[in-house]
C-alpha cells in the first residue's frame, strides 16, 4: 500500500504490539541478553575512567567477589540480607502497597538489636540474647510498618511518601541513640559491640561464620513462599494488590489485610536490620541499611516477586557490588563506584521487561 | 531581631535547592510522570557543574567567575537533563514501572555524585579541598546598592543569582500551567493521557520535554547546593535527603509551584531549628532534626483527608501510556 | 469534479495478536449522508472507526478521504483531514472546564484567552441550538451534558464527517430525539456522519444507508429504505434469530427484600440515593432502569452490604424462619447468616472478578473461606470452574488463563456462572449484557429466567428498555437517585419510562 502514497507522509516504521503470552524460556533469554549488554556497558565505563584492560577489570571483579574464601562469604552474606529484605517487601508489593521504607524499617531493627546487644550483652545466656534480638528487631521493623499502614487504611494516605519520610526519621532515631552509646566518646561512632564476649553476635554454625545467616533466610524464603502461594492469607493479599473494590465485594477486610500484611513486611525488614548488626556488621550508625532497601524493591520487582527469582537477581546484583568494590581500591577508585555500576546494570534489566511485554514489528516494504 | 533575620535568610538558603527539586518535579508530574530519581538527578546535576568549574579553574590562568558561572550552569543543565532523558526513555519508550525506574535512578545519581565528587577531590589533594573559588563568588555574588539596605537589603536583597531565579522559574511554570495552551495540554495529559491523546496531542512528546525540562530544573538545585550553599566544594552524600523533602513538598504544595516557594522555605526553616532553639543538648538536637519529616508525614496524613477534585494529584500518575491498550 | 466520496476504506485489516478485529474491511461514507454501521458487540465497528480517528493503525488496507489516498498516523492527522469522532466512552479531562476541553491540544496563541473562546463557542452552540455552559467543569455534568461537549468539540475543530459511537447508550428516549434533530440539522448543513450503533430501531429512523459488520468481517452497505428489522438482524448474526425473550408468570411470589427510605452518599459527600424505596419477591425479575449514574450502582451495592448507608432500612425476608435487618452489614456478615446475595456487577474485572487471576482463582472469591485455617482450596473452585466452562460452554483455553484473556462475552458466562453456582436466593444483575454478542446476549436472558423460575428475586439494572421491557416483570425507574416509580413491565411504554427517568417533579442538583 505504500506505493501509493505519493505525499511527504510516511507510515511508522517501527510500531510496538502488546505480546499475549511468552515462553518462560524466551523471557530469561531477554533477560540475559540485558544482562550480557549490561556487563559490557559497564565495561566500557570502567575502562573510560580506568583507562584499562576489560579483561582485567572484570576478572577482578570475579576475584573481588569471590577470589578467596573470605570474599566468597561476605558476598555470601551481602547476598542473604538483601534477599532477606527482599523477601520482606514482597507481600506488601504484591498488595501495591508501595513500601519504600524499608531502609527506615531496617535500621529500627537494628537500633533495637544494638540496645539489647549493649544492655543485656551480660545479662543473658547468648542463645536467649538472641532470641530476645529476634522478636525484638522484628517488632521494631513491624511497628515502623505498622504506622503508614493504619494511616493507608484509615485515610489512604499516600503510602510512599509516608514510608520514605519515615525512612528519615528512623535515621534520626538512630543518631539520637549514637549520642548515648557512642565508643569511643566523642566519635561519633559506636564502634564494635562486644567485641570481647561476642555477645549477641550470631555464632558460627558447623564451623562456617555466617552459617547462621543463611539457615535463617533459607527458612524465611522458603516460608514467604509457601505464604504468598498457598495460604489464604496470601490469597487476600493478592486480591487486594490486584483490585480493592474486588477485594470488598468477596468479603475480604481490607484494612485489617493492609495492616497485617505491612506487620509482617515491616517484621522481616527488622530482622534484616539484626541479621546486619547481629550477624555481620557488630555496630550500628546511619548507613547500616545502605540503599539496600532501596535496591531489594528493584530486587522484588525484576524477580516479579517470585523468591527463588530473587536469590539469583540478588546473588548477580551483590557479586558485582562486591566485585566492583574491590576492582574500586585496586584501581584507586571511591566505592561508590559500585553504586554507578549497580544502576546501570539495573537499568538494563528493568528495561529489558520491555522486550518481554511488548513486541517490535518492523514495518516491511510492500513493492510487490 | 538579628537572630530572626539570620534564620530567615539561612531558611530561605536551606529552601532554594528543594524549591528547584518541588519545581520540577511538579513540572514532571503534571506530564503524568512520578520522578523518584529527582534525588539522584540533583546529586549528578550538582558535581556536573562542579566539575565544569573546577576543570576551567584549574585549566585556565585567571578565571572568570562570570565564564566559570556559565560553564557551571551548562555542565549542571546538561547532566541533570540527561538524567531526566534517561527516566523517559526508560518509561515512556520502554513503559518500565516509573517508581523502580525513578529508584535506580536516584540509587545511581547519588553514586555518580559521590563517585566524582570523592574523585576531584582526591584530584584536589583531599576531602573538602575542592576548590573553585572564582565560580562560586560569581554564584554567591550579591545585588549591589540593594543589598546594602538595612534589614530589608538582608532579608530581599542578599542572595546570589540562583535564589532569584528558582522564585521566578516558580512563578512562571505557574503561569505555563494555568495560562498557556501547552501548560493546559500538559495538565490534560496528566490527566488522562488517552484524552490528550485523541485530542491531537503528541503525548509522548509532552511526556518527554516536560520530564527532561523538570529534571533539569531541579538539578539546578543541586547547583545551588554545591556553589552558594557550600561556596563551591563537594561532600559525599552532603546533599543529603534535600530530593526527597522536594517530592514531599510537591505534595504540599498541591501541585503548583507558586505554592512551593513559601512550602520550601518553612521546610528551610524547619531543618536548621535546631541550631537556633535554645536549650537543646546534643541528643535533644537530634530529635529536632526529625521535623521537616514528621512535619511532612503530619502534612500527608492532613492532605489525604480533603477531598477536592482540582487539588488531587494528576490523575494517571505514576501510569504507563500504550496507546493501543485495548 | 468534486468527489461524492468523503471517505473510503479498501481492503483495511487490523490484528490485535492473534485475534483479527477488521478483516479486510471495504466502505464508503458519502458526503452530506448518514450512514450507520451496524454490527454486534466486538463485530468492530469501533476498531474500525479508530482507524479513521488516528488512534488505531491499519495492519493492511487503504484509507481515502474526499477522493484521495491519505496516511492517518495520530488523531491529529485526522482532524486535519475534517475527521472528528465521538467516542462512547468520553473522552473528557473531568477536571477542566468545557471550553477548555474544547480547545485541547489545538494551536493558536500560546497564550491562553479564555474569554474569546467562550464566545467563539457560544456562538457555535447557537447556530446548532445547543445548550451549553463553555465555563462549567466537567466533573458537574451530566451525561448528555457531556455528549454536547464531545459534538461541540469536533464543531469547533470545523470537522465536516462525524462519527459517533453508540451515542444513544445513555441517553433517555427524549434525549435521543433531541440529539437525532440535531444530526439532521447537521446532514443539511452538508455534513456526512456515520453513527455506530447496534440498535436496529435507531438506524431505520435515522440512517440513509447501513452498512453491517459481522465478526470483523464486512457484509454489505444497503439504503435504509430497502432494509427491514429482520434483513438486517440476519445481515449482522448471519442467520435468522428470533428476538424473543420467553417472559414466564411469576409464581410463588414471595416478598425476599424490602428497602424503606435508603440513603446514601458517595465518596465526594453527594447524595447518589436518596430515600429509596423497594421490594423484590421470589419468582419475578425487578427490572431498574435510569439515566446512568442515577443511583443503579448504590443501590445494587447497599443490598450487597458494599455501600456505607445513612439512614433507612434493608429487610431479608428468607423462604423460612425471622426476618433479618441486613442494612449496616457488610458483605462478610451477611454471609455468615447464610443468606446468599449473589451480585454480578457492573464493573466486571474491576470488582466482579480479577483479570490477571486464572478461572479457578476467581471462582475463590467467593468461596476461599472454607475449609482449612491456614491453607486456600483451589481443589473445589477449579472444578467449579471446569463446570462453568462446560455448562455455559465458554471458550477459553483453559481453567489456568487469566480471566482478562478472554472475550467479554466469555467473562460475563464466567461471572454469572459463578454467582448462580451459589445457589442464591436474590440474585442481583447490572447491565448483563453490556459488550455482549446477541448469542451470548440470549445465554444470558435465559440463564436470568431459570433463576426467576427456581424461584430466585432477580433484580436487574439494564440500559436497553426495549430489552427490560421484554425481559421485567415490574421496572422501578430511577431519577436522580430518587425511585421515580415501579410500573408493571407488561403494560408500560418505552416513552412513559423515559419521562419518569428526566421528569421535572424533583430538584436535580438543589439539595447536593
Amino acid at each position: 500500500m505504500s506505493r501509493e502514497v505519493t505525499v511527504a507522509k510516511r507510515e511508522p516504521v517501527v510500531r510496538m504490539a502488546k505480546r499475549d503470552t511468552i515462553s518462560r524460556g524466551k523471557a530469561w533469554g531477554i533477560r540475559l541478553i540485558a544482562v550480557l549488554l549490561s556487563l559490557v556497558t559497564a565495561a566500557v565505563v570502567i575502562v573510560a575512567i580506568t583507562k584499562q584492560n576489560p579483561v582485567e577489570v572484570y576478572l577482578g571483579i570475579v576475584d573481588g567477589a569471590v577470589g578467596t574464601n573470605r570474599r566468597a562469604w561476605v558476598t555470601i552474606r551481602e547476598t542473604v540480607v538483601l534477599l532477606c529484605i527482599a523477601i520482606g517487601l514482597t507481600p506488601a508489593f504484591k498488595m501495591k502497597f508501595w513500601n519504600i521504607g524499608a531502609e527506615g524499617q531496617i535500621l529500627m531493627g537494628g537500633a533495637a538489636t544494638a540496645a539489647l546487644m549493649i544492655y543485656a550483652g551480660d545479662a543473658l545466656p547468648n542463645w536467649l540474647l538472641l532470641i530476645v534480638i529476634f522478636i525484638a528487631s522484628a517488632a521494631a521493623g513491624m511497628v515502623w510498618g505498622l504506622i503508614p499502614a493504619i494511616f493507608k487504611a484509615k485515610y489512604n494516605t499516600n503510602e510512599t511518601l509516608f514510608t520514605l519520610m519515615l525512612n528519615y526519621v528512623a535515621m534520626q532515631v538512630v543518631t539520637f541513640c549514637i549520642v548515648f552509646w557512642e565508643n569511643p566518646a566523642g566519635s561519633n561512632t559506636v564502634g564494635i559491640i562486644g567485641a570481647a564476649g561476642q555477645k549477641g553476635w550470631f555464632p558460627p554454625v558447623l564451623g562456617i561464620t555466617y552459617g547462621l545467616n543463611v539457615i535463617l533466610v533459607a527458612v524465611l524464603t522458603v516460608g514467604i513462599y509457601i505464604y504468598m502461594k498457598y495460604s489464604k492469607h496470601g490469597y487476600e493479599i493478592s486480591v487486594v494488590g490486584e483490585s480493592q473494590n474486588t477485594a470488598r465485594y468477596a468479603g475480604i477486610n481490607v484494612k485489617r489485610v493492609i495492616i497485617r500484611t505491612m506487620m509482617l513486611s515491616g517484621a522481616i525488614c527488622g530482622f534484616a536490620g539484626c541479621l546486619i548488626v547481629s550477624g555481620a556488621s557488630h555496630t550500628i550508625s546511619t548507613s547500616t541499611a545502605g540503599g539496600r532497601g532501596f535496591t531489594a524493591i528493584i530486587v522484588a520487582w525484576m524477580s516479579k516477586f517470585n523468591p527463588f527469582a530473587m536469590i539469583l537477581v540478588s546473588a548477580f546484583l551483590v557479586f558485582m557490588q562486591q566485585g566492583s568494590i574491590q576492582i574500586a581500591s585496586q584501581f584507586g577508585l571511591n566505592e561508590n563506584a559500585s553504586d554507578i555500576i549497580t544502576g546501570i546494570l539495573l537499568f538494563f534489566l528493568i528495561g529489558c521487561e520491555f522486550f518481554i511485554n511488548y513486541r517490535l514489528e518492523f514495518r516491511k516494504n510492500r513493492n510487490a | 531581631m538579628n537572630l530572626l533575620l539570620t534564620f530567615i535568610q539561612k531558611a530561605i538558603g536551606q529552601g532554594v535547592a528543594i524549591l528547584f527539586g518541588a519545581t520540577g518535579e511538579i513540572v514532571t508530574e503534571k506530564s503524568g510522570n512520578l520522578n523518584l530519581g529527582i534525588p539522584g538527578i540533583m546529586y549528578m546535576g550538582g558535581i556536573a557543574g562542579l566539575m565544569g568549574a573546577f576543570f576551567y579553574e584549574n585549566g585556565t590562568e585567571n578565571p572568570n567567575g562570570f565564564v566559570g558561572f556559565l560553564i557551571a550552569i551548562v555542565c549542571t543543565l546538561a547532566a541533570s537533563a540527561l538524567g531526566g532523558l534517561l527516566y523517559s526513555f526508560l518509561t515512556i519508550t520502554l513503559r518500565a514501572n516509573q517508581n523502580v525506574v525513578g529508584l535506580a535512578l536516584t540509587t545511581f545519581g547519588v553514586g555518580f555524585g559521590n563517585f566524582f565528587g570523592g574523585s576531584i577531590s582526591k584530584l584536589a589533594g583531599g576531602v573538602g579541598q575542592i576548590s573553585v573559588k572564582t565560580t562560586a563568588e560569581a554564584f554567591r555574588a550579591q545585588i549591589p546598592v540593594l543589598s546594602e539596605i538595612p534589614v530589608v537589603g538582608d532579608l530581599l536583597f542578599s542572595y546570589g543569582f540562583l535564589t532569584y531565579l528558582s522564585v521566578v522559574i516558580a512563578l512562571g511554570m505557574t503561569y505555563f500551567l494555568k495560562r498557556t495552551r501547552k501548560g493546559l495540554n500538559l495538565r490534560a495529559i496528566g490527566e488522562d493521557p488517552a484524552t490528550a491523546d485523541a485530542a491531537g496531542i503528541n503525548v509522548s512528546r509532552y511526556k518527554y520535554v516536560a520530564t527532561v525540562t523538570g529534571a533539569a530544573i531541579a538539578g539546578i538545585g543541586g547547583l545551588y547546593f554545591v556553589m552558594e550553599y557550600l561556596g563551591g566544594t563537594w561532600s559525599n552524600n552532603g546533599f543529603g535527603d534535600r530530593g526527597w523533602l522536594a517530592i514531599a513538598l510537591v505534595i504540599l504544595a498541591l501541585w503548583n509551584p507558586a505554592n512551593a516557594i513559601w512550602g520550601s522555605f518553612v521546610f528551610g526553616g524547619l531543618y536548621i531549628l535546631y541550631i537556633y532553639l535554645p536549650g537543646l543538648t546534643r541528643a535533644t538536637q537530634e530529635l529536632c532534626k526529625m521535623l521537616p519529616y514528621v512535619v511532612t508525614i503530619v502534612v500527608l496524613v492532613i492532605t489525604s483527608k480533603r477531598n477536592k477534585q482540582e487539588n488531587q494529584p494528576p490523575a494517571s500518575l505514576g501510569e504507563a501510556y500504550f496507546r493501543e491498550d485495548r | 469534479m468534486e468527489p461524492v466520496n468523503a471517505i473510503e476504506l479498501k481492503g483495511v485489516t487490523k490484528r490485535f495478536g492473534e485475534v483479527t478485529a477488521n478483516d479486510n474491511v471495504n466502505l464508503t461514507v458519502r458526503k452530506g449522508e448518514i450512514l450507520s454501521i451496524l454490527g454486534e458487540n466486538g463485530s468492530g465497528k469501533t476498531t474500525l472507526m479508530n482507524m479513521l480517528s488516528g488512534i488505531y493503525f491499519p495492519d493492511e488496507g487503504e484509507i481515502r478521504v474526499n477522493g484521495e489516498t491519505v496516511t492517518i498516523r495520530s488523531p491529529k492527522d485526522s482532524f486535519a483531514l475534517g475527521i472528528g469522532m465521538i467516542h462512547q466512552h468520553f473522552k473528557l479531562i473531568q477536571i477542566l472546564t468545557a471550553a477548555e476541553n474544547i480547545i485541547l491540544g489545538l494551536p493558536g496563541s500560546g497564550r491562553l484567552n479564555m474569554k474569546q473562546v467562550e464566545r467563539e463557542i457560544a456562538e457555535l452552540t447557537a447556530r446548532y441550538g445547543f445548550d451549553l455552559n463553555p465555563a462549567q467543569k466537567i466533573y458537574d455534568m451530566s451525561v448528555s451534558q457531556k455528549q454536547t461537549v464531545e459534538i461541540v468539540k469536533v464543531l469547533y475543530r470545523g470537522a465536516d464527517i462525524l462519527i459517533l459511537d453508540e451515542p444513544t447508550a445513555v441517553l433517555t428516549p427524549q434525549e435521543t430525539e433531541k440529539l437525532f434533530a440535531v444530526l439532521r440539522n447537521m446532514r443539511e448543513a452538508g455534513k456526512s456522519i456515520i453513527i455506530i450503533t447496534h440498535k436496529l430501531n435507531e438506524v431505520l429512523e435515522l440512517s440513509d444507508r447501513v452498512a453491517v459488520l459481522r465478526k470483523g468481517k464486512y457484509i454489505d452497505t444497503v439504503p435504509t429504505k430497502e432494509a427491514t428489522v429482520e434483513s438486517l438482524t440476519e445481515m449482522m448474526v448471519g442467520e435468522k434469530v428470533t428476538l424473543d425473550i420467553h417472559r414466564t408468570k411469576p409464581e410463588g411470589v414471595k416478598k425476599r427484600i424490602e428497602m424503606r427510605g435508603i440513603t446514601c452518599r458517595n465518596k465526594e459527600g453527594l447524595k447518589v440515593l436518596k430515600e429509596a424505596s423497594f421490594d423484590a419477591y421470589s419468582g419475578e425479575i425487578l427490572g431498574v432502569a435510569g439515566i446512568s449514574g442515577s443511583g443503579q450502582k448504590e443501590l445494587l451495592e447497599s443490598v450487597a452490604g458494599l455501600q456505607p448507608i445513612e439512614s433507612g432500612e434493608i429487610l431479608y425476608y428468607p423462604p423460612e424462619g425471622a426476618t433479618e435487618k441486613i442494612s449496616g452489614m457488610k458483605a462478610e456478615d451477611i454471609k455468615k447468616l447464610g443468606i446468599t446475595l449473589s451480585f454480578v456487577p457492573e464493573d466486571r474485572l474491576g470488582m466482579g472478578l480479577v483479570g490477571s487471576m486464572d478461572l479457578t482463582d476467581n471462582m475463590m472469591i467467593r468461596s476461599y473461606k472454607e475449609g482449612g485455617k491456614f491453607f486456600a482450596d483451589r481443589k473445589k473452585p477449579k472444578k467449579l470452574a471446569e463446570e462453568i466452562v462446560s455448562q455455559l460452554e465458554v471458550v477459553t483455553p483453559g481453567v489456568d488463563t487469566p480471566v482478562s484473556r478472554l472475550s467479554g462475552g466469555n467473562v460475563q458466562k464466567i461471572l454469572v456462572g459463578r454467582e448462580i453456582a451459589g445457589n442464591p436466593t436474590v440474585l442481583m444483575v447490572a447491565y448483563p449484557v453490556r459488550g455482549l454478542d446477541i448469542n451470548s446476549s440470549y445465554t444470558i436472558y435465559n440463564l436470568l429466567n431459570e433463576q426467576k423460575k427456581k424461584g430466585v428475586a432477580v433484580i436487574c439494572v439494564g440500559e436497553d428498555l426495549d430489552v427490560l421491557l421484554a425481559l421485567c416483570d415490574k421496572i422501578l425507574v430511577l431519577n436522580s437517585g430518587r425511585v421515580a416509580g415501579i410500573v408493571d413491565a407488561r403494560s408500560t411504554t418505552k416513552e412513559e419510562l423515559g419521562l419518569m427517568m428526566t421528569g421535572d417533579g424533583e430538584e436535580k442538583k438543589a439539595d447536593e
